[in-house]
C-alpha cells in the first residue's frame, strides 16, 4: 500500500450498487420466492431493467408503489395490497421484503405491518421474510448478505428426527448460476448433502420450457433450509460480510461449525475448500477434481510466460477483488490497484494475507472507489489488464487495454450468468481468458499476421 | 389468466363495446408494473443534453441504474454518459446533504467545465426537505452557469410527473440565449434522444427541405442551443408524452407553435415532413420535401417488398413508453402486411388510447401500465410472432418462445426515418425467421398439437 487514495466529495460512475438490488438477487435463490421492495415503483423497475441486462432472464420484482400520501402517511397500506397482490397472482412459498431509502426515512415499521398483516388477512399466506436495506448505508452486498441472514433467522431450524452432523451448508455470496452448478456437482462428487443458500442456478439462467413458470423453478429448498441447523458444518466464501452473517446465525443457534475462507478463485484457495470437503466428508479429494488441479497446473506452466509481470486492475465486489487478487498473483500477474465500491474496512489486510507469500510488493489497494478514481489512479500504473465487470469497459477502451470480464453486471457481452469463477474448473476458465486476452493483445498489436503466437 | 381486479378497467379489447379505459393511474401496488417512476421520466429526458452537468441527489442507486441508459449519442461533448452522484449516506439522512450537494456540484463543475447543470432530487432528498434550490442559486452565483433543480422525487407521481419536471428544467434556460441570425424556416426537434444517431438522420431530412433546427431537445442536445429554441418558428414534437408540455410553454410564453409528428415507419415520417412543409408554407420547401420523400421511397420501397413478402400475417405485440410511438408502429407493421394483436404503453393518455381502438382491428388488446404475468398471457393468447419493447420485456418473449425488437434501451441501429424503416424491418424479420424457433419447445408443443388435430381430423 502507498499513496493516498484520491478523496472526492462527489461520485462519478460508481464501482457499487445498491442495497436493496443485492437483497432482491439473493431472494430469487429461494424456492417459490418472490422478491418485494417496499418503496417507490422506480427503485423494482430500475433493479429489474439492470438484473436482466446481465442474466437475460425474467426478473419480476414487486413493489409497493408508494406515491405522495403514503410518504407522508405511511407505507403500510400498500405494502399489505402489495403482498396481497402478489399472493393473488404469483402464490408465492415466500415473499422476501426488502426496504428501500424511502421507507426507511420515513420511519415504516415493516415488522409491525407485517404482523398486522397476518392477523388481518384471511386464508393461505405465504412466508414473509423481511429485511432492512436503506439504499444509503453499504453497497448490494451488504443487501445481499443481510437478505441471507434474515432468511437463515427467520426460517433456518434443526430436525430431531434427522441425522444431525451430516451435510454441509455453503453460502458462497454473490456468485454465478454456472458456479452454484459446480458446487452442486462438487459436494455431489464428495458424496455429500449440501444446502447451498442462496441457489440462483436455475432460477437466474433456466432452461427453455414448455410454458413460462410466474415463479421459475428452483432456489433453495424451503425444506433444506428448515434443516440447516442439522448441517457439520457451514461455509461462507468471503471475509468482508458484517459480523452477524448467515453462517455465524447458524452457528450460534445450532452450534454448525462456521468457516470463513475467501472464494475459492486460484489453486491455493481452491485447495482449502476442497480440503475442507474432504475433511467435513472424510471423502479424499475425488479423482475427477485432482485430475482438474493437475490439468491447471499443467496449464499454468504451459503458458506462465505469457502474463509473467503483466500489471493489472482489479475492480469490484470487495470478496470478489480478494479471489481474483489471489489469482491473479498466483501466476504471476502483479495487481497494481484493487478497487471496490465497498468499504468494509478489510480489503487491503485481506489481500495482504492472501498475496504475502506471491507478491514481491502489494498492491494499492483502496475501498469507497469509483470508475473515476480508478482511472485517475490508472493513468500512472501503466496497467497491461483490467479484471472486473462491464461498467471498467469505458477505461478499458481508453487504453487500449483488454478487460477481462467477471462478476456482475455483464452488460455489454453474452453469457454473463453462465461464467465461473471457483475452484479448480472456474479457475481454469479464467486463466485461459486472461491468457488468451494477453496473447490477443501481442498478436493484435503486431503488424505480421502471427499464426502461431 | 384471470386479472387483478384492480387492473381490469386498464385493459381494453377493440370491438368489445363501447370503448372505455382507465389509465394516467399511480401503478397498483405488488402489480409488478413495467413503469419506472417521477426521477426516471426526467433523467431520460434530459440526459441526453450532452454538456450539461447531470447530477443526481441522493443514495448511489438512481445514478448507477440510469448510467449511460439508453446510448442517447453525442456528436461532440459526453459529459451526459458519465454518472454523477452525492451518493448520499446515512449521516448525510440525518443531518441534511444540503453541504454535500454544494460541495459536489462545485468540485464537478471545476473539474468539467459544464454549459449548465441538472440537480435531480430522489425520493430521499424530498423527505430529509434538503432546499435544493437555495444551493442551486448559490452554485449558480458562484459558478456562473445555469444550475438547475430537478424536481424528480419518485414518489411524487408517476413518469409522466417526470416528463412535467424535465420540461420545468428546460424552461428555465429557454429565452436567455441569443436569437439573432435564426432564419424564418427553423424549427426545433423535440422528443427524439438521439438513440443510435437518429437525430442526426433527422436534422438531415430538415437540412435538406432547407429548413434550420435550431435546437436539438434533447438528444445530441446543447445548452446554447436550448437557450435560443424560443427563436426557431416551429416545434415539432415526438414522443409528445415527454415534451408536450415544454412545447405549450413555448407556445404560452414565446407564441412558438408546435406540430405532433413521429419519425417512425413510412407514413408517419413522410407526414411529419410534410406537415412541417406546409407549415411553413414555402413552396420551394415543399418542393423539396417532395423530392426528397421521393428519393427516399424510390430507394427504400423495393428493399422493404422483400421483408413484406416474408412477413405477411405474421402477429406482432407491441409495448412501449409512449402510446405516440405504439400508433407509429401499428402503421409500420401494417405497412409490413404484419397483424397488431396487443398494443399497449406505461404512460398513454385517455384519447390516445382512443385513437388506438380506432385504428385496431377488432380482438386487438389495448393496455395500460401492464405487468409481466398479463404480458404472458396475452402474447400466448394471441400465438404472437414478434413482441417490441424495451429490455424489461425481452426475457418475456424469449421465455415464451417469441421473437422480440428493442425498440428502446439497447439497440444500436437507427429505427427512425426511411431507412429506419428498413432496419426495422431487417430486425423484425431476423428475429422472426431465425431457425432458433424450431428448437424452442413452444414450437414443438405447437407442432404436436397441429398432429394431433390432424390425426382427428384425417381430411383437413
Amino acid at each position: 500500500m502507498s499513496k493516498n487514495p484520491p478523496n472526492y466529495i462527489s461520485t462519478t460512475n460508481a464501482c457499487k450498487l445498491c442495497t436493496p438490488l443485492g437483497a432482491a438477487l439473493a431472494f430469487k435463490g429461494i424456492e417459490g420466492a418472490v422478491p418485494y421492495l417496499h418503496g417507490s415503483q422506480g427503485c423494482a423497475t430500475y433493479m429489474r431493467r439492470y438484473i436482466i441486462s446481465h442474466f437475460n432472464e425474467p426478473i419480476d420484482i414487486a413493489s409497493s408503489s408508494l406515491s405522495e400520501k403514503h410518504a407522508v402517511y405511511g407505507g403500510g397500506a400498500n405494502l399489505k395490497l402489495g403482498l396481497m397482490n402478489v399472493t393473488e397472482k404469483y402464490r408465492p412459498q415466500l415473499i422476501g421484503i426488502a426496504t428501500t431509502c424511502l421507507t426507511e426515512t420515513i420511519g415504516d415499521d415493516v415488522k409491525l405491518f407485517l404482523r398486522e398483516y397476518d392477523k388481518e388477512v384471511e386464508g393461505e399466506k405465504p412466508i414473509m421474510v423481511q429485511v432492512s436495506t436503506p439504499s444509503y448505508s453499504g453497497t448490494h452486498m451488504e443487501g445481499f448478505h443481510n437478505a441471507i441472514a434474515s432468511v437463515v433467522e427467520a426460517l433456518a431450524g434443526r430436525d430431531g428426527k434427522q441425522d444431525i452432523g451430516s451435510g454441509v451448508n455453503i453460502l458462497p455470496g454473490f456468485v454465478s448460476p454456472a458456479d452454484i452448478r459446480y458446487l452442486k456437482e462438487i459436494t455431489d462428487d464428495f458424496s455429500m448433502k449440501a444446502t447451498i443458500l442462496p441457489d440462483i442456478s436455475d432460477t437466474m439462467d433456466g432452461p427453455a420450457a414448455k410454458t413460462y413458470a410466474k415463479i421459475q423453478p428452483g432456489g433453495t429448498p424451503l425444506s433444506a433450509i428448515a434443516v440447516m441447523g442439522n448441517s457439520m458444518g457451514s461455509v461462507e466464501f468471503g471475509h468482508t460480510m458484517a459480523e452477524a452473517s448467515g453462517g455465524v446465525l447458524l452457528a450460534e443457534k445450532f452450534g454448525v461449525e462456521n468457516t470463513r475462507m475467501a472464494m475459492p478463485m486460484g489453486i491455493g484457495a481452491s485447495d482449502r475448500f476442497f480440503a475442507y470437503l474432504s475433511r467435513l466428508s472424510g471423502v479424499p479429494v475425488p479423482e475427477k477434481h485432482q485430475a482438474e488441479r493437475g490439468r491447471l497446473v499443467d496449464s499454468y506452466v504451459d503458458s506462465h510466460k505469457y502474463v509473467y509481470g503483466k500489471k493489472a486492475i482489479v475492480y469490484g465486489e470487495e470478496d470478489l477483488v480478494v479471489g481474483l487478487t489471489t489469482f491473479l498473483a498466483e501466476i504471476g500477474v502483479m495487481p497494481v490497484l484493487c478497487a471496490s465500491g465497498g468499504k468494509s474496512g478489510k480489503l487491503a489486510e485481506r489481500i495482504r494475507q492472501a498475496t504475502a507469500d506471491l507478491l514481491p510488493e502489494q498492491p494499492q489497494v483502496h475501498e469507497a472507489m469509483d470508475f473515476y478514481d480508478i482511472s485517475e489512479l490508472a493513468e500512472s500504473l501503466g496497467p497491461d489488464l483490467l479484471v472486473g465487470h462491464s461498467k471498467g469497459y469505458p477505461l478499458a477502451q481508453k487504453l487500449s487495454i483488454p478487460l477481462i470480464r467477471v462478476g456482475f453486471p455483464i452488460h455489454d457481452r453474452m453469457g454473463g450468468q453462465r461464467i465461473l469463477h471457483l475452484g479448480y474448473r472456474g479457475t481454469q476458465q479464467l486463466f485461459d481468458l486472461v491468457v488468451n486476452a494477453c496473447i490477443a493483445k501481442k498478436q493484435g498489436d503486431s503488424p505480421i499476421g502471427y499464426s502461431y503466437m | 389468466m384471470e386479472l387483478l381486479k384492480e387492473r381490469e378497467e386498464q385493459i381494453y379489447r377493440t370491438g368489445e363495446q363501447p370503448f372505455s379505459l382507465s389509465c394516467d393511474k399511480d401503478s397498483l401496488a405488488g402489480a409488478v408494473s413495467q413503469r419506472a417512476c417521477v426521477f426516471c421520466g426526467s433523467r431520460v429526458v434530459l440526459y441526453p443534453i450532452a454538456d450539461a452537468l447531470h447530477l443526481v441527489h441522493g443514495p448511489i442507486g438512481c445514478a448507477v441504474y440510469t448510467w449511460d441508459i439508453r446510448g442517447a449519442l453525442s456528436s461532440g461533448p459526453e459529459l451526459h454518459r458519465l454518472s454523477f452522484s452525492t451518493d448520499l449516506q446515512e449521516i448525510d439522512v440525518i443531518f441534511g446533504g444540503e453541504k454535500k450537494l454544494k460541495r459536489a456540484l462545485l468540485e464537478l463543475i471545476e473539474r468539467h467545465s459544464p454549459k449548465a447543470a441538472f440537480v435531480y432530487s430522489t425520493c430521499i432528498v424530498g423527505i430529509i426537505g434538503d432546499d435544493m434550490e437555495a444551493v442551486c442559486r448559490e452554485v449558480e452565483k458562484e459558478t456562473h452557469i445555469p444550475v438547475i433543480p430537478v424536481k424528480s422525487e419518485g414518489f411524487m407521481g408517476n413518469k409522466r410527473a417526470g416528463y412535467t419536471a424535465a420540461c420545468n428544467a428546460m424552461a428555465r434556460l429557454i429565452g436567455s440565449g441569443d436569437t439573432t441570425g435564426i432564419s424564418p424556416y427553423s424549427l426545433n426537434i423535440l422528443g427524439d434522444f438521439n438513440l443510435a444517431g437518429e437525430i442526426w438522420l433527422i436534422r438531415e431530412y430538415f437540412e435538406r427541405m432547407g429548413v434550420e433546427v435550431v435546437a436539438n431537445i434533447t438528444g445530441d442536445g446543447r445548452v446554447a442551443d436550448i437557450k435560443r429554441a424560443h427563436g426557431a418558428a416551429l416545434n415539432v414534437v415526438q414522443c409528445s408524452g415527454s415534451t408536450m408540455e415544454l412545447a405549450r410553454m413555448m407556445e404560452d410564453e414565446y407564441g412558438v407553435p408546435s406540430i405532433r409528428v413521429s419519425y417512425f415507419g413510412v407514413e408517419d415520417m413522410a407526414q411529419a415532413l410534410y406537415d412541417v412543409a406546409e407549415h411553413f408554407n414555402n413552396p420551394e420547401i415543399l418542393e423539396k420535401t417532395r423530392q426528397l420523400v421521393k428519393e427516399e421511397l424510390q430507394e427504400l420501397l423495393p428493399k422493404l417488398s422483400f421483408y413484406k413478402k416474408a412477413l405477411q400475417g405474421k402477429k406482432a405485440a407491441i409495448y412501449v413508453g409512449g402510446s405516440f410511438k405504439a400508433f407509429s408502429l401499428v402503421k409500420a407493421f401494417r405497412l409490413l402486411g404484419m397483424d397488431v394483436v396487443m398494443v399497449g404503453s406505461q404512460t398513454g393518455t385517455e384519447q390516445e388510447y382512443r385513437e388506438l381502438a380506432e385504428i385496431t382491428d377488432p380482438g386487438t388488446i389495448i393496455v395500460d401500465d401492464t405487468n409481466p404475468l398479463e404480458l404472458t398471457s396475452f402474447l400466448e393468447e394471441k400465438e404472437v410472432d414478434i413482441f417490441v419493447g424495451g429490455v424489461k420485456e425481452r426475457p418475456i418473449a424469449y421465455k415464451l418462445g417469441v421473437g422480440f425488437c428493442d425498440h428502446n434501451h439497447e439497440r444500436k441501429e437507427i429505427l427512425a426515418g426511411f431507412s429506419g424503416m428498413l432496419n426495422f424491418a431487417e430486425e423484425v424479420y431476423s428475429s422472426v425467421m431465425s431457425p432458433v424457433w424450431r428448437f424452442t419447445y413452444q414450437k414443438e408443443a405447437a407442432q404436436e398439437k397441429n398432429c394431433r388435430i390432424a390425426l382427428a381430423n384425417p381430411k383437413n
